[in-house]
């Protein structure tokens, strides 16, 4: 029930007004174990505030903010869009992928880490960058990728 | 001519952007008092002086839209920030929010007053939720301080303002996709006409202008619009917040004059190229811009001089790409990155931007034809000229000026069937 009462306490914050629903949902997500809209969460969502289950799924699935599947506890996005491409983000994946011993799309069997792509972020003035829990890290390469995931891990895993 | 100036930016780096006490020392307000002292008139006839056009990426003049709309009688109107900023090589209104945010909630005061409307929204993307909080804090205190809310400035204009935040939608900085979004919805484009001038949120007209536009006639006001209209072109009066990035040495953001050229851009604004290699193009005005090839660098940033050879101020991006990069890499990541905004509702761009896709990772893994460079012709004109929204109408524009400017590089992919293959990726 603990979840629900967070839940419960996002909406009241909203006065359940249900044009709020993309608000609502980004910080409803926040609360949740996984940090994404699960079946249940989506329904409890659209009974409270009288819409369709039909409009919720639609939103979340819609935008790129809101998750359809858990996440771990550290989420890092590397951008994927031009000019982290040119500035060569291709070293960073590698770096990544190497350091946490899993592909782009996937999470550690720890639940710690999972990785993914993004489109920019507007961090192209420090490319080729990340975002880690929606922190963004820029200028990266191979070297200060690895610095980064072995902060993450004292930081998250100690 | 100094190449870069500091108008609109002229607050950067000089107050920290929730102390508004330290703004009101900078001048500000002055514009709104000035605005509600003198009129809507002189307030239209200012921005027509000054010449500004809308800096979100469509250039419509700003006095046109606001004339028209003040005219609108409804019930209720609202104005609505544009801060989605989501064109890949976009930066700049993500700077201004930061540093000046009282010179846009300034701005919004003036559209607003202009307008008719009593509440306001800045949409901000998810992306920049540090600032959607310096943004609240700001707003907090300036309904403190009096100049949000009932009876501003002692006369009877009532303006409250809201942040909303975006979700990750490309698609949502289109107007009728991020009203949409703000009533709950998903971010999908609306059916023109009615426009959301007439009808937008909640039904009511609505008058969305982007971050820069707003800072910009805060500061015309403030300034004198003669005094604004001594820089830049006679034609493009003013200056342009611009973003810079790719292989440049000073990546930034930069507030140039119009009429300095695109060398003067990448070499003394953002300091040269990286290793002092040759541009092979720069991508000017977001994704969805043109490409302009290394040949055409003395062209002078400017509408008209731009138009005339089919590139565009766009957004104010300015993606530098140097001759270490294939033209093909480029353009499977722009197509990379409509294949995964493009929100599905019409069948040119949901289907077209799939074919463009697949046709590009032809040339990407060796196996493309003569026939596949005139399909992507085919294809991406019909994207162009029969797609719903701006999304699938500029998706192709990248890969058409491509098949203008770089046509030997892509030909010579079909003679040799490069085998290579590039990172692909996975989208959510
Ligand atoms: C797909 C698409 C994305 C857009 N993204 C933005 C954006 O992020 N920011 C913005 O100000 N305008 C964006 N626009 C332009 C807006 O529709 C609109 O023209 C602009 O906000 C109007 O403000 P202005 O007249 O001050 O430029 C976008 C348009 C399209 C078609
Ligand atoms: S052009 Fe693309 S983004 Fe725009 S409405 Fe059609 S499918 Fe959606
Ligand atoms: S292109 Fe990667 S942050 Fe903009």
């Amino acid at each position: 029930m603990n979840e629900y009462s967070q839940i419960d306490r996002v909406l009241q914050r909203y006065h359940y007004d249900s044009k709020a629903l993309v608000n609502i949902l980004q910080e409803v997500q926040e609360t949740c174990k996984g940090r994404y809209i699960s079946e249940a969460t989506a329904e409890y969502v659209a009974e409270r505030l009288d819409v369709t289950k039909s409009n919720v799924y639609e939103v979340v699935t819609f935008f790129a903010a809101l998750r359809e599947h858990p996440v771990g506890e550290v989420l890092i996005q590397l951008c994927n869009s031009t000019v982290c491409k040119v500035k060569k983000n291709i070293e960073v994946k590698n770096a990544l992928e190497e350091a946490l011993g899993i592909q782009m799309g996937e999470t550690t069997k720890d639940k710690k880490f999972t990785l993914q792509y993004t489109t920019c972020f507007g961090a192209c003035d420090v490319s080729p960058a990340v975002r880690v829990n929606k922190v963004v890290y820029g200028n990266l390469d191979r070297e200060t990728t690895l610095a980064l995931i072995a902060k993450l891990r004292r930081e998250h895993c100690e | 001519m100094n190449r870069i100036q500091q108008l609109i930016t002229a607050n950067f780096d000089r107050y920290d952007g929730k102390d508004i006490e330290a703004y009101i020392r900078l001048g500000g307000f002055t514009a709104i008092k000035k605005a509600v002292e003198q009129g809507s008139d002189y307030v239209i006839d200012e921005l027509k002086l000054a010449g500004i056009k809308g800096r979100g990426g469509a250039a419509y003049p700003t006095w046109k839209k606001w004339d028209a709309g003040r005219r609108r009688v409804a019930e209720q109107k609202f104005v609505i920030c544009n801060a989605d900023e989501g064109e890949p090589g976009t930066f700049k209104d993500r700077e201004i929010l930061k540093k000046d945010p009282y010179k846009v909630i300034e701005g919004m005061m003036i559209s607003a007053y202009i307008f008719g409307a009593k509440k306001g929204f800045v949409y901000i993307r998810e992306e920049y939720w540090d600032i959607q909080k310096t943004f609240k804090k700001a707003i907090e205190k300036a309904n403190e301080a009096g100049y949000l809310g009932e009876g501003i400035l002692g006369t009877d204009f009532d303006f409250t303002l809201e942040v909303f935040s975006g979700a990750g939608a490309y698609v949502c900085g289109e107007g009728s996709s991020l009203i949409e979004s703000m009533e709950g919805h998903a971010g999908r484009p609306r059916i023109k006409s009615p426009r959301i001038g007439e009808k937008g949120y909640l039904g009511y007209p609505t008058l969305v202008n982007n971050v820069e536009t707003l800072a910009g006639v805060t500061r015309i006001l403030e300034m004198g619009a003669s005094e604004y209209a001594r820089y830049g072109t006679e034609k493009s009066k003013g200056t342009k917040v611009i973003s810079v990035s790719g292989n440049v040495n000073r990546p930034g953001v930069y507030e140039v004059p119009f009429g300095v050229s695109l060398r003067e851009i990448v070499y003394d604004v953002a300091g040269g190229v990286e290793n002092d290699r040759p541009v092979k193009f720069l991508q000017l005005g977001g994704i969805s811009g043109p490409l302009v090839p290394g040949s055409a660098l003395d062209t002078k940033y400017a509408y008209e001089t731009l138009d005339e050879k089919g590139f565009t101020v766009g957004s104010g991006s300015v993606v530098v790409v140097d001759d270490n990069n294939r033209i093909i890499d480029y353009l499977v990541s722009v197509s990379d990155f409509f294949y995964h905004e493009s929100c599905g509702k019409c069948t040119p761009c949901r289907e077209g931007k799939r074919q463009l896709t697949r046709l590009l990772k032809k040339f990407v893994d060796g196996t493309a034809r003569l026939e596949d460079v005139n399909a992507i012709e085919k294809v991406a004109n019909t994207m162009k000229h029969a797609s719903f929204c701006g999304l699938g109408q500029t998706a192709p524009t990248a890969i058409l000026s491509a098949l203008k400017y770089f046509m030997p590089e892509l030909w010579q992919l079909v003679e040799e069937g490069v085998h290579e293959n590039v990172a692909e990726g996975e989208w959510k």
